[in-house]
């Protein structure tokens, strides 16, 4: 067990690919996170699991109770708007009947499945149901009408026509059907963030059994972390299976590295949030969580 | 992760290798857990509709195991023969008090005198809960009209909320509980830091609404969306419109679970992360048979 500051406790961290194409055509990165749910699903490791699938509105994601290959399919690629995934935790179980529940989600969302695991509050047989959980590397999330400024106001590209967005390289990059790719500055999108994020003290998804996310490997690949016990045999039994290809995490580049840079700096940051929180009015502070 | 680690050591909880000699095993049991060092439970029937008792019961095996290894029900008024409460390690009180009715006033006054940790077991002991809407004038007892949580009475040290409590919750609060009085250092140190936030939640107050996400998470800048208090929720009073918690606030029944629930209301950052090792230390102690003789 590898125990990093910034980057949890994980059992070994890969680059991977998934060898599902169809899988890859429309995911976001290495199609882990639906490999894994879809591979989970098949082998009857879970009865379903909680994705963020398609909302009312264009890029408006919507939690979704997935319990076929085609359902856990339609929720491929990251939408950059707030999914309470958790929502559905305890529905799984009740009006779905799920016994063994997969949860995917942003790493507040692992917290959260975590803490309703050590304590349950109203929160029967969530403990013992959840089965296997895929977080996601997160570093902020956007209020739907965030996201719309963004993308129409700033990349000036309407989000109906969109076919993919993303984080990298210090931009927010918005790709549409009709081969348009357009980018703003984070700068720009600061200030659009949910505020909830400013206090998050997790990167890569410490708390889920496996995490994913891109940054570290190349493009089209994805940077994972084993961490649990359960993540372990799932995705020992998921390589031997074929479904993912797999490099070394010290071949590829940018590696490591980069992904601790970041971690820190968004771990450190928030860290000073929470301590200017402290000293936020006259004699009057805003509230921590963690004390 | 060392902590842990010895704790599962001491108490006999580790891998063991197969072949390990049923005569040793049960000898060494004996010596961690003598029946001498018991912790003496209780179950103060309040007004409240026995569903956390039920709660209690749901834990099957487990409660049994407890009942075997960990704790005596020395009072139980569904369960267990004994009319007057007597002294306990630890009450767990369901329901919320009738100020107009004396008995039960007395009662858990007396409680308080005779155990060393009271656990509001459940919404209704902790918040009032359904029992917040009471306005009296019902058969039997119409001038019973004002029902209080326990804190309002005497002081309270464990919160369990929830309407009911889940199972889980209360098994794993009967465990550390346990821990805590009769382990050794790293036990204690462990429950302590465990129940540290129910007992936070005991001292933060009585009222429990929907409104303690406005008041303490949402407009504190602190919610991310994450649509645990919607599962939380035993009415389904919350929705999220656009990632965000609405409650129907004329459903909500005053339990104060979402609240409890929430991921910002409390995280601490030395238990949960130790998900895994706590989970198979609770599974551990309450493995049917591994230490039964
Ligand atoms: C808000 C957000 C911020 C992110 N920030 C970073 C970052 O800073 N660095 C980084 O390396 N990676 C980040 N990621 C992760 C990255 O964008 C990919 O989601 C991840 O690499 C998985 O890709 P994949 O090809 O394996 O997943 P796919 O196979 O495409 O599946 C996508 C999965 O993501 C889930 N998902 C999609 N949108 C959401 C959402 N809004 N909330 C919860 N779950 C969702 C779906 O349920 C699905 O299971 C972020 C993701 C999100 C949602
Ligand atoms: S930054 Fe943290 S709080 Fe915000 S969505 Fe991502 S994981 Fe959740
Ligand atoms: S549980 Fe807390 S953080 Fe999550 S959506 Fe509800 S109020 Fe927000
Ligand atoms: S909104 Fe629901 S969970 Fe919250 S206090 Fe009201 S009834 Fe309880």
């Amino acid at each position: 067990m590898i125990e990093d500051p910034y980057l949890g406790k994980y059992i070994s961290c890969v680059s991977a690919r998934s060898t599902d194409r169809e899988i890859l055509k429309k995911a976001q990165d290495g199609g882990i996170a639906t490999t894994l749910m879809v591979y989970a699903l098949e082998e009857g490791m879970i009865d379903g699991t909680i994705v963020a699938g398609e909302g009312d509105r264009p890029w408006q994601p919507k939690p979704v109770v997935a319990m076929t290959r085609e359902d856990i399919l339609k929720a491929r690629g990251t939408k950059y708007s707030i999914s309470p995934q958790i929502s559905w935790l305890k529905e799984a179980t009740r009006s779905f009947g799920l016994d063994k529940v997969g949860v995917t989600g942003v790493c507040c969302q692992m917290q959260a499945v975590r803490k309703a695991q050590l304590y349950p509050i109203n929160m029967r047989d969530v403990p013992d149901k959840v089965a296997f959980t895929v977080g996601l590397f997160c570093m902020e999330n956007f209020p739907y009408k965030s996201m719309q400024s963004i993308v129409e106001d700033h990349a000036a590209q309407s989000l109906g026509s969109v076919k993919k967005m993303e984080i990298t390289k210090g931009k927010f990059w918005v790709y549409t059907e009709r081969g348009n790719v357009a980018t703003v500055p984070l700068k720009a999108t600061h200030k659009y963030e949910q505020p909830g994020c400013h206090v998050c003290l997790d990167y890569v998804s410490n708390l889920a059994d496996i995490s994913t996310g891109s940054v570290g490997s190349p493009d089209g690949w994805s940077t994972v972390f084993i961490r649990t016990k359960k993540g372990n045999e799932i995705w020992s039994k998921a390589v031997a299976a074929g479904m993912f290809e797999t490099k070394p995490i010290e071949d590829v580049k940018p590696g490591l590295d980069l992904l601790k840079k970041l971690a820190k700096e968004k771990i450190d940051k928030n860290q000073k949030t929470i301590e200017e929180r402290k000293t936020f009015g006259v004699n009057k502070a805003l509230r921590n969580p963690y004390a | 992760m060392g902590l842990l680690n010895s704790i599962k050591k001491i108490m006999g909880w580790e891998a063991k290798p197969a072949q390990v000699a049923m005569e040793k095993k049960v000898e060494a049991t004996k010596e961690i857990k003598p029946v001498t060092n018991k912790i003496k439970i209780g179950h103060v029937h309040m007004s409240g509709c026995t569903g956390c008792l039920v709660s209690l019961a749901d834990n099957n095996l487990g409660l049994i195991k407890i009942l075997d290894d960990y704790a005596d029900l020395v009072y139980c008024l569904t369960l267990a023969d004994v009319r007057n409460i007597p002294e306990m390690d630890v009450a767990l009180v369901e329901g919320s008090v009738c100020i107009q009715d004396k008995e039960s006033v007395e009662d858990i006054k007396e409680t308080r005198k005779k155990s060393k940790i009271v656990v509001a077991l459940g919404s209704c002991a902790s918040y009032g809960n359904i029992t917040r809407f009471s306005r009296g004038g019902q058969h039997n007892q119409p001038q019973h009209e004002s029902f209080l949580p326990i804190g309002d009475i005497i002081d309270v040290d464990v919160y369990i909320p929830g309407c009911p409590p889940s199972p889980e919750l209360i098994r794993n609060v009967a465990v550390m509980a346990y821990l805590l009085l009769e382990g050794n250092e790293d036990q204690k140190a462990l429950a302590g830091k465990y129940l540290k936030p129910l007992m936070d939640l005991a001292k933060r107050g009585t009222t429990g609404c929907f409104c303690d996400l406005m008041n303490d998470v949402i407009n504190q800048g602190l919610c991310m969306g994450c649509g645990t208090c919607a599962a939380s929720c035993p009415v389904r009073a919350i929705t999220l419109e656009f990632g965000k918690p609405q409650g129907e606030r004329d459903l909500c029944i005053k339990c104060g679970s979402c609240y409890g629930a929430c991921p910002r209301s409390f995280f601490n950052l030395d238990v949960i992360p130790e998900f895994e090792s706590i989970s198979e230390i609770i599974a551990g102690a309450l493995k049917e048979g591994e230490s039964d003789d």
